[in-house]
Parts: C-alpha cells; structure tokens; sequence
C-alpha cells in the first residue's frame, strides 16, 4: 500500500471539500441568533478559551477578539476562513488541527461566529490620542524605536509591534507599557512545543569574565541562545558560564507618570492602533 | 555469518524459527544461571544474528504468551508497550552504561514523515521494530538499519473524533501477528511479516466520539484494549478479543449499568455519557491471572454538576480476572472529578519483599501505593505541586477541597488540566529501588459553563486555561523512593515535557524534554551524562533493544524514530 498514493488522495479529496466549503460559508446563517450564539460560546469555551481566554478577551497567547477589527480580516468569511483553516506562521492552528480540542463542523464554527460577534464592543474602540504625536514619541522622545520593531524599522531587543495593536486590548498596551513585568511576551515559538519562549531578561558571565545582559531567545537545559543590549546573538552552553542569572524582570523600564504622560501614552496607543491594518486577509 | 563465541549462558531464551527453543550455534544446552551482563549480551550477539537471518528467509519466531510472560528473559527484545507485564519499562540490557553513556550516537532515523504528535513505543522482536504513527501508521523495520519491511496505514475516515491528536502509542504482538487500535476505533490485526490486514474488529462507532489510541496488551490468547473518548461524553469499557479470529470475548463496562453495583454513584441518567475512557495500556499479573487498567474522568470533565456521587469507575485502578473481565476489585483515585485528574497512567507492580503492590504516580499530584491483592490503599503522598486537595479521609486518601471546583469565572487550581503527570510512561528500577516519573509543575484556570450533551460532539462543561502570569511552569523528572513517597532526586525540566522514562541496568535513565532533549542520566544521583538534541519535544516514552551484539536505545520526536547506540 503506498503512502503517496493515500496522500495524493486526501490532498484531492481535501481540495474538493474545501472548495465547496468556500463558496457555500460567505455568510454568516446564524447572524445574531441568540441561542447560536450561546452554543457558540460552549464551543469557544471548549475549543478557543485555551488561548483567547474567557469571555475571548484574549489571553497570554491569543488576540482580544472583543475587538470589532480584527487582524486577519473582520467580514464573516475572513473569520470562517482564519477558524477553519488557521493562521500559517502563528499559533492559531487550523480547525482540528489543535491537538487539544476538536474540530468543529461548519455549522460549529458559524455558532462560534455569532458568539464573537455577540461580545464585540459595539462602540468602536477608539482611543482618545494623537496617533502623528504616538508616532513622534515612539521613534523619538519616548525611545520605544530603540528596542521594538515596526514595519521593518527598529530595534530588535523586544517584540515586533507592528500588529500588536490589531490584536489586545487598549487596557493590555497600556498595562504592558506602566508595568512590563506584568506579562512577558512570547518569543520564539517552536513547532512542536505547546508554549513559546517568552522574552526573559537573562544575565550571563562567560568563560572569559565577559558580562551580557539580554533576553533569552532559545533556551534549554544544556545551551543559552540570547541576543544582547547590543542586538548580537550569543550561544552559550551553560556549563562554560562562570555565571548565568535569568529573571521575569523585563529589560524594559517601567513608563511611569513622569517618564511618559497619560497624554502621551494615549497617543502611543493611538498609533499602535492606527498600525497594521488588515490587508483584506489575503494570505 | 559474523561467528561469535558462545559461552552458551542465556541462548536457551531464544527460540528458532519455528518458535522452539533456540540452542545456540554451538547446538548445545547449558544451564548455567542467565546473566544479564554485558558479557551476556555480546555472547548472545549470534543467537540474534541467527534469528535474523530466519525472519529474512523463512519467517520470524512466533511469539508466544509464554515468551510475553517471560520477557525478562529476552533482555534483547521489547515485547510489549512497558517492555514487561509489571509495567516497569526497565531494560535489562547494560551495555551501554554509566561509564560509556557518554559517547552515544545516532544510529538510524525512521521518518513517518506524519505531522502531529509522535507517541510510539515500538517493539522489537528478534531484530524486527515494530512501530506505529501518526493516522493510525504502522510499519516493520529492520532493527539494525531503520530500513521498512513493510508499511501501513489505515484509511480513516474523514470525522474520526481523536481527543488530543491523531496520535497512536504502539503495537501489541501474538503469533505471527500484531494489534492496533485505531482512531476510527477498530481493532486491527496486521500479519508481523506482510503488514496484510488478518481480521478488523468494530469495537464501537466512532461517530459517537470513541477513539482508540493506547497499545494494546495480550495476554494468552487475548488481545485487551480501552478506549478514549471522556471528552465526548462516551460510556467507557475495557475488551478482549480473540487473536485469532478478532471475535470480542468480553466487555468491562467502566461506567456500570442498572442493577450493576455503582450505579447509584451517578446522578439520572448521567452513567449513560459518564466518559471514564481506559486509553493507557494496562498490566498483567500471571501468578493471580490478574490484568490492571486505569481510568479516566467522568464526563463532562470540567462540569460536576448533573452527575453527583463518586461517578464509580471513573479516575480508578481496576482489578479484572484476565479471562473473564469479571471486577476482582477496585481503588478510585479522584471522586466525582471536575479537573480532568485521569488516572491514566500505567499500574505498574512492585514489589517490597512480600508485599506485592501497585504504585502510581497519579496526574492529581499524589504517588499511590496500593495493596495489587485487595486494592487496599497503603500510602499517598504529593510528588508534584497541589492545591485541589488539603486533607485525607479515614484510609489516607485525598479528599478534594469544596472550593477547588470550577467556577463560571475560572478558579485557580494545581495542577493544571494536563496534570502533575499524564499518560508518558514512568519506570521502576529493580536495582535501585526507585520510581522515576515525569511531573509536570503547572496550575490552571478552571471554569464551569451547562452545556447540553450531543452525541458525537466534544463534551468538556467549560473550558481550562493557562494562568496569565505563567508561573510555576516548569518540570522535572523525579526519583521517588515507593516505600516513603519521598522524592530521592529530580532533573529539572525548563518546561513541563512530554515525555516517558526508560531505566536500564546500565545504571541509566532516559528521558525528553520539550525543549527537544534526549537525555541519559545516572540512575542513582540525577546527574545527566549525555544529551542529544532531536529537534522536536519528545510526546514518547523510550525503550531499549539489541540486535547482533549491540543495545540501541529509541525514542521518537517529531516524526523521527531516532536510534542511539555505541560507536
């Protein structure tokens, strides 16, 4: 019996299904029923609480979906596609494709739709800020440039915020700017491994008496990969370190009043959310 | 033919081609006591030459259930899913050992070429692996290259309702035949030689969320399975089938019916979708014809409300008479569940001078000990963090707290839904006593929410989710001493893993980590001699082999099956 041949089946036989799918799921058959919507939130509970939390006010690993845009398309179809198929490149796996929850029938993931929809804030949640003046801050004054990375310009040393805006809450970018330390954010994420590195502050002396301080990239047991204040990446193994210390202290300073007003980090937020609007949710 | 010396001390564990006794190439018997040395092994190295080259002419040796009872004496070959019937996954090989650990190496890789987790334990029989994968895989392999002698795959259907994956933990082997479970929850025999299809037997519709996953056990001529399906709301059961024929010869409902005893342990009608799934390979005690199984949550798992009582058999260790399935006893680890604390982990015996006993490190944070004649509990103790319980009753058994359930809003409870252990394999060593086992250091949020039961759909009551602050979230695997509960020593895990231990008479333990690790350490002090990376978090439990005079040790990651042995 030849795998190929099974393979070269499903694949087919996976085309044809998703093709009829498609073109019957543009439209959302539930649209603000209310019983949907209550299996749709035993589903949610079920299926996307894991990483969307309760509620889908999103959690450590997955966006706020309370937010009536979303980052991969926000029309029912966008939604249908992202649920059913995933998000490649990103946690969001494809339907059934979870390895902890099931996989839902179409019918299912229309209820979950319906719930998303039922907890959306209906007042579109725009800040009150200057999004130019967030900008001028941002690469300026308030010297987030220096270590995080938007639309390719920036630094390296914390995460990308090109799309953080499309994707927590404005409480969370804020909460995340007053106290970093809060909640690290995820780093690295491995295939196979149910959680991804989070950015740890790691302080190290090599065998030479050098002493770096960092953020831990990849790590295990036996070997250090962190990139440095500097950007440069380090591989250490451990049993070479004269010392290695590794804290959830953020290597972020915590903005507090007077560093940066609350004027000023409305307008942070502002242009966070102006930021990374969705393509249509073309792949 | 390599020829090597025969001092003749163990080839009478060997059996020829036609499964007699094997008498070795010097054609003499010799009594002298077996040894599982070193010296023993590279002396048997032409009796498993021999062997090797009979499968490739004219067949392999039958495996017999007398060989199955007495595996230990065929250190060379892994038989069954914990490697023996007492579940300790210990290999009696030493070649590779504490002094030359050290210096392993990657011998073959066997690609599945399957995404999803890989869980196999493979067996090896008289120098043929016999593994599965990912979508019900299974294949034969040449022991000493990896190279397929043959490969299968079922043909799933496309609305199987797997739980956590589409993953499958291996084989079990009688005759000239091996045993799968499958996904769409059949029981398949596969000819060892031709991977042909001998008989498929429907153990339930998969449509109403059963799925099989576990290895299966054989035991005379039976071939004993469990089902998964605790997040479908199924009714769980324990069977046997014939070898031969895949005739079913009896059932052990988990759940019990009307005018069954237990049944008054479920609120209404709630004993009809009361889960408690049976999806990790039991253990067979011979002397007593006794087989041991462990269970798991009552359905809906995060939801107690509906279902009052203790939910009998759910979350417990069960005594069967092997031929019959008739309960000899019972021992519930967790009552009337509502944090998903199966019990599914292998039972595995020990023994204590004459107490003969069962121990079980439990995913609800306490090492058992029972009593494996009457199911009397002897001791519990916490190896893991635990928040769900803080008191015992009148036998020593936890009690859970009222203010650990789930609540609408998620209530913080250790450990977590994935448990202070899970299904990975832990091991006992007879030479040093111990008991190591893979803990997980995790809590969750756990939330309740009514949800109506529909056949066929997923039926959890609510959801868990990780703490937002992430802490603890770590691992270890421990050395626990069963005669204290007490932990001797860990090896700290940077994150929870999913991976089983293996221990050997070389003094070695094996074990993974998520981080992608294959690592060996000293048996006795923790400390960890060798480490490989292999790409991908180990989801597998380890086993060892050996084929011409050399012991492998395997493991798979990823969709790899790696091999690891001496330069």
């Amino acid at each position: 019996m030849g795998w190929n041949l099974l393979w070269c089946c499903g694949r087919l036989l996976l085309w044809s299904a998703a093709a009829l799918t498609l073109r019957a799921q543009e439209k959302n058959p539930f649209a603000e029923d209310a019983k949907a919507a209550k299996l749709g939130e035993y589903e949610f509970r079920a299926n996307c609480a894991f990483c969307h939390g309760l509620g889908a006010r999103g959690g450590g690993r997955g966006p706020d979906l309370t937010r009536a845009r979303k980052k991969h398309g926000s029309s029912d179809a966008d939604l249908y596609r992202t649920i059913n198929e995933g998000v490649p490149g990103t946690a969001m796996p494809a339907n059934g494709a979870t390895q902890q929850g099931v996989g839902m029938t179409a019918e299912e993931i229309w209820q979950v739709i319906t719930y998303i929809r039922s907890v959306e804030k209906k007042a579109p949640a725009q800040p009150v800020g200057d999004a130019g003046h967030g900008k001028e801050l941002f690469n300026g004054a308030g010297a987030c440039a220096n270590c995080h990375m938007i639309e390719g310009k920036g630094g390296r040393l914390g995460p990308d915020l090109t799309s953080t805006g499309s994707s927590r809450a404005i409480e969370y970018i804020a909460d995340s700017v007053r106290n970093p330390n809060q909640r690290l954010a995820q780093g690295i994420s491995e295939a196979m491994k149910e959680f991804s590195q989070e950015y740890e502050t790691v302080k190290v002396v090599d065998a030479k008496g050098e002493k770096l301080t960092g953020v831990v990239l990849n790590e295990d047991n036996f070997s250090l990969q962190m990139m440095d204040t500097k950007e440069q990446i380090h591989l250490f193994q451990k049993d070479k370190l004269r010392s290695f210390e590794k804290t959830r202290e953020s290597l972020m300073p915590a903005y507090d009043q007077k560093m940066l007003s609350d004027k000023d980090l409305q307008d942070i937020v502002a242009f966070l959310l102006s930021l990374g609007a969705p393509s249509g949710g073309a792949q | 033919m390599k020829k090597a010396p025969m001092n003749g001390a163990i080839e009478e564990r060997f059996l020829d081609c036609e499964g007699r006794p094997f008498a070795g190439a010097n054609g003499k018997k010799n009594h002298r006591p077996a040894s599982f040395g070193m010296t023993g092994l590279l002396n048997v190295s032409a009796a498993v030459l021999v062997i090797a080259a009979c499968f490739a002419s004219s067949g392999q040796a039958q495996v017999t259930p007398q060989r199955l009872r007495d595996s230990a004496k065929e250190p060379q070959n892994w038989l069954m899913y914990s490697g023996d019937y007492a579940g300790r996954r210990f290999s009696a090989l030493d070649q590779i050992n504490k002094a030359n650990a050290h210096a392993l190496v990657p011998k073959w890789v066997y690609q599945t070429m399957a995404s999803g987790k890989f869980e196999t334990t493979p067996l090896v029989v008289d120098g043929v692996l016999y593994g599965t994968g990912q979508d019900d895989r299974a294949y034969a392999l040449d022991a000493r290259t990896g190279r397929p002698i043959w490969q299968y795959q079922r043909a799933l259907p496309s609305d199987i309702r797997p739980c956590c994956g589409r993953v499958n933990r291996g084989l079990a082997i009688l005759g000239g035949k091996v045993f799968l479970g499958t996904l769409d929850s059949h029981v398949i025999a596969l000819d060892a030689k031709t991977g042909n299809v001998v008989w498929d037997a429907t153990a339930f519709d998969y449509r109403k969320g059963y799925s099989i996953t576990l290895a299966p056990l054989a035991i005379k001529n039976l071939v004993l399975i469990g089902v998964s399906g605790g997040e479908y709301g199924i009714r769980g059961f324990i069977d046997a089938y014939d070898a031969n024929s895949g005739e079913r010869k009896w059932r052990f409902y988990t759940v019990p019916g009307p005018g069954e005893p237990g049944h008054e342990t479920w609120e209404g009608d709630s004993w009809k979708v009361g889960g408690s799934p049976a999806w990790i390979t039991g253990t067979y005690e011979p002397a007593t014809n006794t087989t041991f199984w462990t269970t798991g949550n009552p359905s809906p798992s995060n939801r107690g409300e509906g279902r009052a009582g203790d939910n009998l058999y759910s979350n417990s260790l069960l005594a069967l008479d092997a031929d019959t399935g008739k309960l000899k006893w019972y021992f519930q680890y967790t009552k009337h569940d509502e944090h998903d604390y199966d019990a599914t982990q292998v039972p595995v015996m020990v023994d204590q001078g004459e107490k003969r006993l069962i121990v079980q490190a439990n995913r609800n944070g306490f090492f058992y000990v029972v009593d494996r004649a009457t199911g009397k509990l002897i001791s519990a103790n916490t190896y893991a963090k635990v928040t769900w319980s803080d008191s015992k009753d009148a036998r020593g058994a936890p009690v859970a707290r009222k203010d650990a359930s789930p609540t609408p809003d998620g209530n913080r409870v250790c450990p977590g839904a994935a448990g202070a252990t899970n299904w990975m394999s832990p091991t006992y060593d007879p030479q040093t006593s111990l008991f190591y086992v893979t803990a997980r250091e995790q809590c969750d949020i756990f939330s309740t929410a009514p949800q109506p039961y529909e056949e066929g759909h997923a039926y959890y009551g609510s959801a868990y989710f990780p703490n937002d602050d992430a802490a603890p979230f770590w691992g270890a695997l421990r050395a626990i001493d069963p005669a204290t509960g007490k932990t001797k020593w860990e090896w700290k895990h940077p994150s929870p893993t999913w991976s089983g231990v293996l221990s050997t008479a070389g003094g070695l333990v094996f074990t993974g980590d998520a981080e992608g690790n294959f690592i060996a350490l000293d048996a006795a002090t923790g400390k960890a001699l060798w480490h490989f990376q292999c790409g991908a978090s180990v989801y597998s439990s380890p086993m060892a082999f050996a084929i011409d005079g050399k012991e492998y040790v395997a493991v798979a990651a990823g969709s790899a099956l790696l091999t690891f042995g001496l330069p």
